[in-house]
């Protein structure tokens, strides 16, 4: 069992020592039985535990180890086809020269994507969720041993593609970026609030399209606003290159060097 | 289809805290807010509960309603999505005091 989070041998065919946190029985090596302060006609047990409580402290332990190597780490969420893939290609080729990147895919299945980003030289690891729907702290934790933090600035983790699911999952990031293109809904914001209620920043992508398509960008970005009043927006296009110069510069100042 | 993994998630919290014992009832509280469908949940309690202490066991889902205040004004109120704006001064910095729960409240256990 991993010792960071507790998972069992089975859950990851790991081998090395383990504490063991979770599902054993109280019996404190007597015999006789107790209730833990409960009168024995008690039978209700006060829980009082966050669902998510298991999630976040990985998440916890994600974030302390990146602030401890100094690396910047975003979360890219979005639905499928907004372009999550190519903005990160494009943002790899342009700056790599000056960060050193990695990259987290999430897909529930193939590792196209991984394929993608590795073809512009930049460390990367695909994580498939099967049946998942998003990406969580335990999988992000499971494949950081795979990079090199101390010589990294920037990890992103393109999460799977999904508007919903991803928002009530921490990875321990720095920040939520969520993606929108002018190919969706222009009130997507409205449609999945959560998602957009969590991110700092969204990038609305492929606006080199917006001469051909029904889209009104400010009415997009003032629903987002509605949402979430400090979301900061960056129009850009991963095609052209438009509008990915003050994505750069926001992407530096979170980092050391910036 | 997140309510897998968070029902599994409720499957792990209750038998960590059952010590061994039989679980008969879980009580969950979810917020309005929290992207939960209850119904989802249900479904995936049988599924995840089968094999472990929590077989059987009947899942009780209290709703929290979603409540804000204005970051302007502070007038409480009445949330329906996260983008009601505030209802004396129509100002959209709003904080949200509840409707984001997603808990293990409590369980009987034999």
């Amino acid at each position: 069992m991993c010792i960071t989070c507790g998972c069992s041998p089975e859950d990851h065919h790991h081998d090395h020592d383990h504490d063991h946190h979770h599902d054993h029985t109280h019996d404190h090596g007597h015999q006789h039985s107790h209730n833990h302060g409960e009168t024995e006609t008690a039978r209700k047990v006060a829980v009082e535990t966050d669902i998510l409580s298991k999630n976040n402290r990985l998440a916890r332990e994600n974030r302390n180890l990146f602030f401890r190597k100094g690396v910047f780490v975003l979360n890219l969420v979005s639905s499928p086809g907004s372009g999550k893939t190519t903005i990160l290609e494009r943002t790899l080729r342009d700056l790599q020269q000056k960060f050193r990147f990695a990259v987290i895919e999430g897909d529930q299945q193939t590792d196209n994507d991984a394929v993608r980003i590795a073809a512009t030289g930049v460390p990367v690891r695909q994580v498939n969720t099967g049946a998942g729907c998003h990406l969580d702290a335990h999988m992000v934790s499971h494949t950081l041993h795979e990079f090199e933090l101390d010589s990294l600035d920037i990890l992103l983790i393109e999460n799977v593609g999904n508007l919903v699911c991803p928002a009530s999952f921490d990875l321990g990031e720095n920040h939520k970026v969520v993606v929108l293109s002018v190919t969706e809904g222009e009130d997507k914001p409205l449609k999945y609030p959560a998602m957009f209620h969590n991110a700092d920043v969204m990038l609305l992508n492929k606006v080199d399209l917006l001469p051909h398509v029904d889209f009104d960008a400010e009415k997009c970005k003032e629903m987002a606003r509605k949402v979430n009043p400090d979301i900061l927006i960056f129009d850009v296009s991963s095609k052209t290159g438009e509008g990915m110069e003050a994505w750069y510069q926001w992407l530096a100042s979170g980092t050391r060097k910036g | 289809m997140h309510e897998l993994s968070l029902t599994q998630g409720v499957v792990d919290i209750c038998e960590s805290s059952a010590g061994g014992r039989r679980v008969t009832a879980v009580v969950l509280q979810i917020g309005e807010l929290s992207s939960v469908v209850p119904e989802a949940v249900e479904f995936c309690f049988e599924a995840c509960s089968r094999g472990t202490l929590l077989e059987g066991a009947r899942l009780i889902i209290e709703q929290i309603p979603a409540r804000g205040r204005c970051g302007d004004c502070s007038t409480e109120f009445p949330l329906r999505s996260y983008y009601n704006s505030c209802p004396s001064c129509a100002g959209h910095r709003v904080t949200i005091i509840s409707g984001e729960e997603l808990r293990v409240k409590e369980m009987e256990v034999d």
